[in-house]
């Protein structure tokens, strides 16, 4: 019911039907004229004549890509700009569902953008097909129509979760280049796959879309709220009540628990246990992407062996103070090790708060990935993985590995906040929650432990390593 | 039909219900009085189940509003204080949408809503945009929304606003045919008058919180004190003024008239009549000065 309504009505608005209908037909025509300007060009002067045929599958995207924009305007429209024509609060106030009331906005959206999109891929092939003989490839033409709808999709579930948040138009289209402006980047490098010619990638493209969508769409449910449409009148920015929260969140134990004397006494005795509760599925989640790194990084090993003279038989003291040479570290001491790890693990935090939580595992994973990868070697050059990993892992890793999995899984919990948070907590609210969480584990566990670790990995692990492969 | 009790909403920091409880059974109008900001509109969200509370309870017709919010909306009409209409659309086609989204059939739906329709003398404007509607037929339109479904329970957030006095005693007239009909209304206004007329009990709301609650007639009582009597001689008092100082409590007085203040004007007024009838007085009236609600109103919000 609400989908029919909202497409009747967009179908009724002439601001948005005459410039879709235009470009749509316009712009593969000025698609069609670029590739074969393109090609002629490039034949003129004896170019390879791939390139201008790899313009044409790039302007295939292009067509679909172009009238997405008007996904945006639509969807950025949905909630705020019916809040701001005050028409929003009498289908609040009917039977509807959150989720009925989400998923009806949502691809009202989505449709008519979408349909227009399809009919300028299929005007561009028409015209390609009549004045220049030229027709797709069954893999590209599949790709291009699912990229587009992939786009669409993740563009329309962005521009909705804006649409819901935000008090105003005028704010939901300032927001909107969040949207747009990665949508434009990630344009431009399927170009330049497209030119590369290697569909493989797009296909990766697609499914992280599809993934960046199912996140987008949980995100936009969990945070749709008929409290917020109508409780906020102005996006306000309020530094005390942030901190008056975060103050809140460090001296309780549990969320919604008592404020109490904060002692480090509580922190060891009762918040961190709390937290690790808290955060327990969070923690198993880094644990097995942590093991399935490491299994892709024993399954890279075997196509691609490293030459015997890389073997650790070959380590010298001087392998370890030369580490500045190799760009990891500015040297091998306590203070570099520490102030390395420390680093990584606050760009976790930094990374999972612009990607749900998932770019602060992915960086753990490529350390352990890397460790997989030398596992498989050292088999491979007929040495015992074992005591490889009792050598150089084991001893520092021993403290090293738990502050890292939990200062990991503290940030992705503080990324997926928006899109998982607390019962009865704004999303705000949730967020502050586990980023003093992320704080706590990271000032009360992970730096000790690290420093711990720093300390023996520089002064036990290089020893223990050149003791056991006999170097000196 | 509707029971909030201790009723409380905050946003953030902000109060906006501070412990509200209030009634409104079967065939009962209540308004609520208040200035801006009182909380007025707040209520009626949450009792519209479209927010939660924070703290409290209320049930509309049996169901809790914060436990079966979807079910409450079913069962109530609310017109919001803007009508918020859609208005590329026309009249009978915006309000087959909103009886769908209530789960009215088609031919049901279009029944009640020209049945309506007529009754708010809209039939003839069935054909035309909403947007070519002037102020008050959107107004009307809206609260034909709220009425579509036949909720038994109806929230009106100032429902005559905007209207001109014709189609606003024709609303008040279908207020008032909705009490007959056994339906519980809460009625939000700034109309005093409107609030008086329509109302069997008032709640005046102030901060959140109600600060006076009963019958108009009990409230003016209650804030303004005992009814304030006028009596006007045909001749001067003279003589018998301190005669009828001892009768009553004497608040005025002129020439020819005096106002005073009775508990009981049942008891009091005929003994004084007759009292003046053997001094051979001529009563030209003896009537209750009348006190608005609007004193009422503005002697409470100012407290």
């Amino acid at each position: 019911m609400l989908l029919r309504r909202e497409l009747v009505d967009t179908l009724r608005d002439w601001r948005i039907v005459a410039p879709i209908i235009a470009l749509t037909l316009f712009f593969p025509l000025l698609m069609y004229l670029t590739a074969g300007a393109a090609a002629d060009w490039v034949a003129k002067y004896g170019g390879a004549p791939i390139i201008g045929e790899r313009l044409i599958p790039f302007l295939l995207m292009v067509v679909g890509f172009f009238p997405l924009s008007f996904s945006l305007v639509i969807a950025l429209e949905v909630f705020v700009g019916e809040k701001e024509r005050k028409s929003l609060e009498p289908l609040l106030a009917s039977p509807l569902s959150d989720g009925q009331l989400y998923f009806g906005k949502a691809l009202a959206a989505m449709i008519p953008p979408l349909a227009a999109s399809y009919l300028g891929i299929a005007a561009y092939l028409v015209e390609l097909k009549v004045f220049l003989n030229w027709q797709p490839p069954l893999q590209l033409l599949t790709l291009a129509i699912l990229l587009t709808t992939a786009k669409a999709l993740v563009m329309v579930s962005a521009a909705v979760v804006i649409s819901s948040q935000t008090t105003s138009v005028r704010a939901a289209n300032l927001l909107a280049s969040f949207v747009i402006i990665p949508m434009t980047l990630l344009l431009q490098g399927e170009s330049m796959i497209m030119f590369w010619a290697n569909y493989a990638v797009l296909w990766w493209i697609l499914a992280a879309l599809l993934v960046v969508n199912v996140l987008l769409v949980r995100m936009g449910l969990q945070i749709f709220d008929r409290e917020e449409l109508l409780g906020r009148e102005i996006d306000e920015l309020n530094p005390r009540a942030v901190l008056k929260n975060l103050q809140a969140f460090w001296l309780r134990v549990e969320l919604t628990g008592p404020v109490e004397r904060f002692t480090l006494w509580r922190v060891y005795t009762r918040d961190l246990p709390a937290i690790l509760r808290r955060m327990r599925g969070a923690t198993w989640s880094v644990v097995l992407a942590l093991a399935a790194a490491m299994f892709v990084g024993v399954l890279y090993a075997a196509p691609y062996p490293l030459p015997a003279n890389l073997s650790p038989r070959s380590l010298t003291m001087e392998t370890f103070s030369n580490t500045p040479a190799v760009g990891f570290l500015p040297s091998f001491t306590i203070g570099a090790v520490l102030s390395n790890n420390i680093r990584s693990l606050l760009l976790a935090g930094v990374l999972a708060v612009f990607s749900f939580g998932s770019l602060a595992v992915v960086l753990l994973m490529a350390p352990i990935g890397i460790i997989g990868f030398f596992t498989y070697q050292i088999a491979h050059w007929g040495l015992d993985p074992l005591l490889f990993l009792a050598t150089f892992v084991l001893p520092h890793g021993i403290f090293e590995l738990p502050a890292a999995i939990l200062a990991t899984a503290a940030a992705l919990r503080l990324g997926a906040s928006v899109i998982a948070r607390p019962p009865r907590m704004t999303v705000g609210e949730g967020w502050l929650a586990a980023l003093t969480d992320f704080v706590k584990v990271f000032v009360f566990v992970t730096l000790p432990l690290l420093l711990i670790a720093a300390f023996v990995e520089v002064n036990l692990t290089l020893r223990v390593v050149l003791w056991a492969y006999g170097a000196h | 039909m509707i029971e909030a009790e201790n009723l409380t909403k905050k946003f953030g920091d902000f109060v906006a219900v501070d412990g509200l409880s209030l009634s409104a059974p079967a065939g009962q109008v209540v308004a609520l009085l208040g200035p801006n900001g009182a909380g007025k509109t707040t209520t009626v969200r949450m009792l519209a189940g479209i927010l939660a509370p924070t703290a409290g309870r209320a049930t509309v017709s049996g169901l809790d509003v914060a436990r079966s919010p979807r079910q409450v909306r079913q069962r109530v009409g609310v017109l919001t204080e803007v009508p918020g209409l859609y208005l590329r659309m026309q009249a009978m086609e915006y309000l087959d949408f909103f009886g769908q989204l209530y789960g009215l059939g088609a031919s049901q739906c279009q029944a009640r809503a020209a049945a309506l329709l007529s009754r708010f003398g809209m039939a003839e404007a069935v054909d035309k945009r909403l947007s070519e509607y002037s102020k008050g037929m959107r107004q009307k339109l809206a609260l034909i929304r709220a009425m579509l479904h036949d909720p038994q329970v109806l929230l009106l957030d100032e429902p005559t606003s905007a209207m001109d006095p014709q189609s606003a005693r024709l609303v008040r007239d279908a207020i008032a045919g909705l009490r007959d009909e056994q339906r519980a209304v809460v009625l939000c206004t700034h109309n005093l008058a409107e609030a008086e007329a329509l109302a069997d009990r008032i709640a005046i709301i102030r901060r959140g919180r109600i600060i006076a609650e009963g019958t108009s007639a009990a409230l003016k009582s209650q804030l303004l004190g005992p009814p304030l009597m006028e009596l006007r001689l045909a001749a001067p008092l003279d003589g018998l003024l301190p005669g009828l100082a001892q009768q009553v409590e004497v608040i005025e007085r002129g020439d020819v008239w005096v106002r005073y203040r009775t508990e009981n004007p049942l008891a009091e007024n005929p003994r004084l009549l007759r009292w003046l009838a053997e001094r051979d007085a001529d009563v030209v009236t003896l009537s209750e000065v009348a006190r608005s609600l609007e004193d009422v109103y503005l002697r409470v919000v100012a407290e």
